[in-house]
């Protein structure tokens, strides 16, 4: 059994975490936004998995177990949203939707 | 001990590729690359449920779907829309700034216990099972009642409106 510093795990995560939010501020296209998230909500569920193993209490590992299943149902949703804005707009450039900006 | 690092180095570059990728297919193949080392990571800390779900729900179906949408909707590299420079360096600062505020966050507690599993079968599904009906039978059944909603949402969503008028 190998023995990481818990440092290393959360500095992994967050340094993935925050490639999501580059992602999800520089890309325009809808489909690689949502992959961004996809990213931070995994990265999370790993520093979750880390802290659960670190502390000998399996409850993180359930909690990974629920993000998943909201992972799954928000992608169903979203995409189903992007396959809708795509039939309306003929695009997915999210600078086409810009009905809400001040 | 170098292994976790190997495939922390991997993790990142290929998280990096996803969003520097031109062609979204390519940046969804590099996601299910970076989702099997996030795999890896789990069977190295022996959460074995973790790494099983994480594999068929993230890899098998989450990616599909995002493959299956990207076919529908035909996008190629010429309509991929692009953002100024401008926006990409203050996009690129401001995921910087964050990075740089938990990095400190994290030299400030100065702390560097090792992650060590002290219940060999932890992880197993024996285990998680056993807590999961236990204990969070309710939200586990709420999120089943998610999952409908969710479905049934996505296919009213994504079928066509009939013409009305």
């Amino acid at each position: 059994m190998q023995a990481i510093p818990l440092n290393h795990y959360i500095l992994l995560c967050s340094i993935i975490f925050s490639i999501g939010v580059i992602g999800v501020l520089v890309r325009r296209n809808a489909i690689v936004i949502f992959m961004s998230i996809e990213l931070m909500l995994n990265s999370v569920n790993l520093l979750l998995t880390a802290f659960s193993v670190y502390r000998g209490d399996a409850t993180g590992q359930v909690f990974v177990f629920f993000i998943m299943a909201l992972a799954a149902a928000e992608v169903a949703v979203g995409l189903a949203i992007i396959v809708m804005i795509y039939r309306n707009t003929n695009s997915i450039d999210i600078n086409v939707l810009n009905r809400l900006k001040w | 001990m170098s292994t976790f690092y190997f495939i922390a180095f991997l993790s990142i570059f290929f998280s990096i590729l996803v969003i520097t990728a031109k062609n979204p297919v390519h940046s969804i193949l590099y996601l299910i690359l970076t989702f099997a080392t996030f795999t890896v990571h789990y069977i190295l800390m022996n959460a074995q449920f973790v790494a099983i779900v994480n594999f068929i729900v993230y890899m098998g179906a989450i990616l599909v779907l995002f493959l299956y949408t990207l076919m529908l909707i035909n996008l190629n590299k010429d309509s991929e829309p692009q953002k100024s420079n401008t926006i990409k360096i203050i996009g690129f600062i401001a995921g910087g700034c964050f990075l740089v505020a938990v990095v400190a966050a994290l030299k400030a507690y100065q702390t560097s216990q090792l992650v060590v599993l002290q219940n060999p079968n932890l992880g197993l599904v024996k285990n998680l099972g056993k807590i999961l009906f236990n204990e969070y039978l309710l939200p586990f059944e709420v999120s089943s009642i998610l999952l409908l909603s969710a479905m049934v949402g996505a296919v009213l969503l994504a079928t066509k409106e009939p013409k009305t008028t």
